[in-house]
Parts: structure tokens; sequence; C-alpha cells
């Protein structure tokens, strides 16, 4: 049993993401620790990758400036190990599928589980081919987080009944990236969700206002906010800190009311 | 075998948004795959507007040249639209139609599929959208406005290497976009299942075609089929009839660019390894760190950082060859076979070529050799120019 489940214990979860190196690696130790402060209740850690197939502009650019600053899967290990000696807030790697490949499954998760990494969402493993992670990943204590999406239809119980940590469910079509509006009805994915597990739903892609936040989190059991923070680190870079605190802290406090 | 496995090539790494998407598709193929109306509008689509079957055509000065094993190319530089892409595209597009779509989206490299797919779409009354490398539209602009002529928006690339890999890139998060009117026309034998088992039944017609036309010609089959590879589509076509044929030796030739020694390659079996990307586990040409690397051809059609899963498994099995030719060796068989046999080929097929130069000679003249000519070449006469130094301008 992962920390995960900490998480969505006092009341809707916010989680956000960054993508690990980007500006740099110290900064990002910095600005995790900045986003638990603020209020985040589990944290997504990207693993930087060449070719992010289902990722928006943002987070593509965030991926190609931390690969150009060096960054590699045991530099971003480092990164967590420095985290962990500050905080035990739950963390999950957010990673496609090559660079865990090519590092040995084996190898990748005995060191998530040395260094408390309490899950893997892998966006190019769908349900048909998890087994590839499965065995190795919860040999080592990590969740594998599955991901349901608008198109998941028939899909959404086959998932759910056998998902563990939380459920990234997908609020839209396309690749993430703030978005002005979400047209899906994320609430009755949900709720075929909840009648199959009581494993946690929180909800992903184009949030990036507080009204937004809020609207996904009552759906659900949280907020996934990934582009929008990447933006401002994006923006203000070495400085971003004190405006990732500012944003997520807006965020956090509209999904509690 | 796994569905959707070459061994332990292929398989389904792609999007939870794709999914449904992707079943959906494997069920309507399976099921048009046995529709006889589906496949005589097809047939008839290949032979009245493609122009198949396409030539075998025995190259008797080259062999006379050569010395050795008889050659035979098989022209598919001659069907419409100027490659073996159109067999595909023909086979995908109906399909897309029977399935309801209104509109389809492809990725191209040197511009060939995308051509192709403008042509199919522009027939059969589809939208088409066209990704391309920024790279790519700078060296195939006359294939850019080729599409537009035949009413395909095309969208340059910027991201990444800004080439065929980045296109694909772009192609995927378009089809996730906008799923429900829309097919993604993929152009090679790579990408998810089912994607590598139709491209390459599509163009299982190249070695179908082939295979009888050889019988007839020579009495017995040959002794090695040569094409070129990058995703590998046309290699597939070229070898799929020939794999139970133990005797006949299956070869693809990869973009060695300006040698497998230097890191300017598209070379995936000679020095790529394992992986998983862009829906399959195959050959990738990458870095230690499993980050896709930057590829580099003279070829825009061969510039590509992997290879078909099915490919990796017949190099897995032993069944198939793969031999590394560089963009000298291509551009002198380019050369080779205008002077030679009054054929311009495209700088992709010349990599076939330039590998049989090699072989032939030592080979017994009761043997053949067919090479899969995949296309025509008046697209590259600038970039060979340009390449040998010479100014043309227009």
């Amino acid at each position: 049993m992962s920390k995960i489940g900490k998480a969505f214990e006092n009341g809707k979860a916010f989680i956000p993401f960054l993508t690990a190196g980007d500006p740099c690696a110290d900064k990002t130790v910095e600005f995790i620790l900045e986003l638990e402060r603020a209020g985040a209740d589990l944290i997504e850690i990207g693993i930087p990758f060449s070719d992010p197939t289902a990722e928006g502009v943002v987070i593509q650019d965030a991926n190609i400036r931390a690969l150009k600053k060096g960054i590699t899967t045991d530099g971003v290990f480092e990164i967590v190990r420095k985290v962990r000696e500050k905080t035990q807030i739950p963390i999950v790697f957010l990673t496609y599928i090559n660079p865990v490949f090519h590092y040995g499954y084996e190898a990748f998760f005995a060191k998530c589980q040395e260094l408390g990494v309490d899950g893997i969402i892998s966006p190019d493993v769908p349900f048909e081919e998890k087994e590839e992670i499965t065995g190795a990943a919860n040999a080592h204590g990590v969740d594998v987080i599955s991901l349901i999406a608008p198109t998941s239809d028939a899909r959404i119980q086959r998932i759910a009944k056998e998902a563990a940590g939380y459920i990234y469910v997908v609020s839209s079509m396309g690749v993430t990236g703030v978005r002005t509006k979400i047209t899906t009805d994320v609430g009755k994915i949900v709720e075929a969700i909840r009648q199959v597990t009581d494993v946690p739903c929180a909800i992903g892609f184009g949030i990036s206002t507080p009204e937004q936040a809020k609207a996904m989190a009552d759906k659900s059991d949280g907020a996934i906010v990934g582009s929008a923070i990447v933006k401002i680190i994006e923006k203000y870079g070495n400085d971003a800190a004190e405006h990732i605190y500012e944003y997520v802290k807006a965020m956090k406090d509209a999904i509690m009311e | 075998m796994k569905k959707g496995r070459y061994g332990q090539f292929g398989g389904q790494y792609i999007s939870e948004t794709l999914m449904n998407e992707l079943i959906h598709l494997e069920e309507q193929y399976e099921f048009y795959k046995n529709d006889k109306a589906f496949n005589d509008e097809l047939q008839t689509l290949l032979n009245e507007y493609a122009g198949r079957p396409s030539l075998l055509y025995y190259a008797e000065k080259m062999t006379k040249d050569l010395g050795g094993a008889k050659i035979y190319l098989k022209r598919e530089d001659l069907n419409h639209t100027g490659s073996h892409k159109i067999n595909n595209v023909l086979g995908q597009c109906l399909l897309a139609k029977k399935m309801g779509k209104t509109r389809v989206i492809a990725e191209t490299g040197a511009g060939q599929h995308g051509v192709a797919t403008a042509t199919a779409a522009a027939l059969l009354g589809m939208e088409c959208e066209v990704f391309m490398g920024k790279e790519d539209t700078d060296r195939q602009a006359l294939n850019v406005y080729r599409m537009e002529l035949l009413g395909a928006k095309v969208h340059p690339v910027t991201s990444g290497t800004m080439t065929l890999k980045d296109a694909v890139n772009e192609t995927m998060r378009e089809w996730t976009n906008r799923i429900s009117d829309t097919h993604y026309v993929l152009g090679s034998v790579m990408g998810p299942h089912p994607f590598p088992m139709i491209v390459r039944d599509y163009q299982s017609v190249i070695s179908k075609e082939a295979r009888e036309q050889i019988l007839e010609k020579e009495g017995k089959l040959p002794a090695a089929v040569v094409a070129c590879v990058g995703g590998g589509s046309n290699a597939m076509g070229m070898f799929y009839n020939f794999i139970e044929d133990k005797d006949v030796a299956l070869i693809g030739c990869e973009a060695a660019g300006k040698g497998v020694d230097t890191e300017l390659h598209a070379a995936t079996i000679a020095k790529g390894s394992l992986g998983i990307f862009h829906g399959m586990k195959s050959y990738f040409c990458q870095d230690d760190q499993g980050q896709i690397a930057p590829v580099y051809s003279i070829s825009a059609g061969l510039d590509y950082p992997g290879i078909g899963p099915e490919h990796a498994y017949l190099h897995d099995t032993g069944r198939a060859t793969y031999v590394p030719v560089t963009d000298d060796e291509a551009v002198d068989a380019f050369e080779y076979l205008a002077r030679e046999e009054g054929i311009i080929c495209a700088i992709e097929s010349a990599h076939a070529v330039a590998h049989v130069r090699k072989i032939a000679g030592s080979m017994s003249p009761e043997d053949s050799i067919i090479i899969c000519l995949s296309g025509r070449g008046d697209k590259d006469v600038a970039a060979i120019a340009r390449y040998k130094g010479v100014q043309i301008s227009e």
C-alpha cells in the first residue's frame, strides 16, 4: 500500500504537476517544496522525454528545456532523494514508457521504492499493455495509475476495477494544455467509476482557473493541474517559487470551499 | 503469438483516448477485409485509378553491366502519384469512408505519403490535413504545393527535429483531439496495432504481383528481393508474399546517411536498440537514457528513428537481412540507374539499387533479384543537384 491514500484523506486533493529539471534540478526540488507549502496533496513529477506525444506545447517545451539542461533519469531520482530529506508528501512519476524501459523495469521500480515514489502514470501504456510494468511496479509497492478518457465508454469499468492509487480522469479530448472550457460530462464518467471501485478519482487536462478546479473537484476527489504551473515556471524561471505558491494556494483554497 | 504482436515486437502503446478507436478500426478492417463489395471497389481503384498491376521490368543493361544475377525492377514508381504509397492510402481512405469518416489526416516525410493521401481524399471527397516537418517542407517544397493543389491543408511541424518523427507526433496529437469524424492514415508499417498489419496487407499487393510476374518470366522464384527501409512499408509489401519461400533472401536497405560510424544516419537495425515509441515495441535510434535520437538521411522518406515491428521480428528471426547504405552510395545509384536504364528513381529507392550493385556481380546469371523501385525521383532532382553542387534556377 502506497502513501497515495493520504492525499485524499483531508477533503478534495490538489495535485500539481511539474517537469523535472526545468529550469534545473535544484529548482525542481525547491518548487516541489513550495507546492507542498501552498497546499498540494500529492506531486506529479514529469520525467522528461524527447517526444511526449500526449502533451501540448507548454509541457513539450518544458521537456525540451529540461533535456537541454542535461537531466537524466538518475538526475530525476536525485531530485526525489533531496525532496524526501524534507517531506513525505506522496509522489507520482509521470513518464513515457521508453525511458523506464531503457532504465530496466526492475531497477527503476526498485529505485522508486528506495526513494519513496508512490506511483507511476505512463500515458503510453494503456490497459491492454499494463502488464508491461505492473509486475515490477507492484513487487516494489509502486501503484500503476490508470487513465480514463472521454472516449473510454465501455472500458471505464474494466479499467476502474483494476485501478490502484487513484484514477486519472482525462477531462478533454486532445493533449495536455490550458483550456477555456471543459465540455466532457466528467461527472458521468466518475459515476460509472464509483459503481465498481472506491479508488479516488482526480480530474486533469485543461484545468487552469480556480473556478475550473473547484468545478472538477466537486465532481470527483481532486483536481490535477500541469500546464498552468509549467507555464509559470516557463515565465519566471529561477524566480518562479513565489508565483507558484500564490497560484497553488488560490487553487487549493478554491477546491476546499 | 499475441494479437498485434510479432514475437516481442508491436503492441498498442498509445494513449487511452485512442484505444477505443483502434479497437473499432481493427473490427471494421477485419469486417471489410472479407467484404466482396469493398474488395471489388478497392481493386477497381487500384487497377483503374492507380494503374496496377505495376510492371516487373527486366533491367537488361544493368544486368549486363553488373555481370551476375538478372535484375528486375518492380515499378511502383509508375503508380499514380509516383510511389507505392497509393496502395495503402486507397485502402485506408476507402475503409475510413465506409466507417463514416469525413476527414483524413496524415504524416509525411518526403511528401509522397502526403501527396497520396491528399489524392485519395480528393477522389473520395474527404477533407485532408497533412503534417510535415518544417525541415521537410523546405527540402520538398514542390510536394507541399502539390498537396495544396489537391485541396489538402499542410501543417509545417516546428517541434523537435522538425522531420518525420515529429510529423508523426503531431498527427497523433491531432487525432487525439478529433476522432469522431477523422481517420489517421498512417503511412508505414509502424505505430500501434492494427496499423502495422493494415498497412502491410494493403502493401502486400506488391509481392503478390511480383511473385506471379517473376514465375511467369523466369519460371522460378528470385534469389533475393531488395527494398529500402525507413518505417518499412514498401519493404514489407515487397517481402510479405515471399516470407514462406525460404530460399528467397529478403534484404532491407537502411539509410546510413554519412555512415554508421558517424552520428548522422537513420540505420535503426544497424545502430538502434530495443525500445517502445510511437505505439510499438521495436528497434529505435535512441540515446543511453531512452531519449529518441535525432536521425539523418539525404532521403526524407527514410529519415525516421524506428522500424516497423514486423521488420524487427524478421530481423530477429534471421528471415530478413538489413544492410546500411550511405548517402553517397544512394546518390551514385540514383545517377547510375538514370544513365543505365533511363529511370530516375526516388532517392529512397536508390538505396536498394545501391545495394544490388554490390551483390549482383557475385551471383549466378541463373538467379534473379527483384528491386522494389518504390518511387520516382522527380521530387529529388533539385536536392541531388544541390548535393552535387550544381546550381539550378527555375
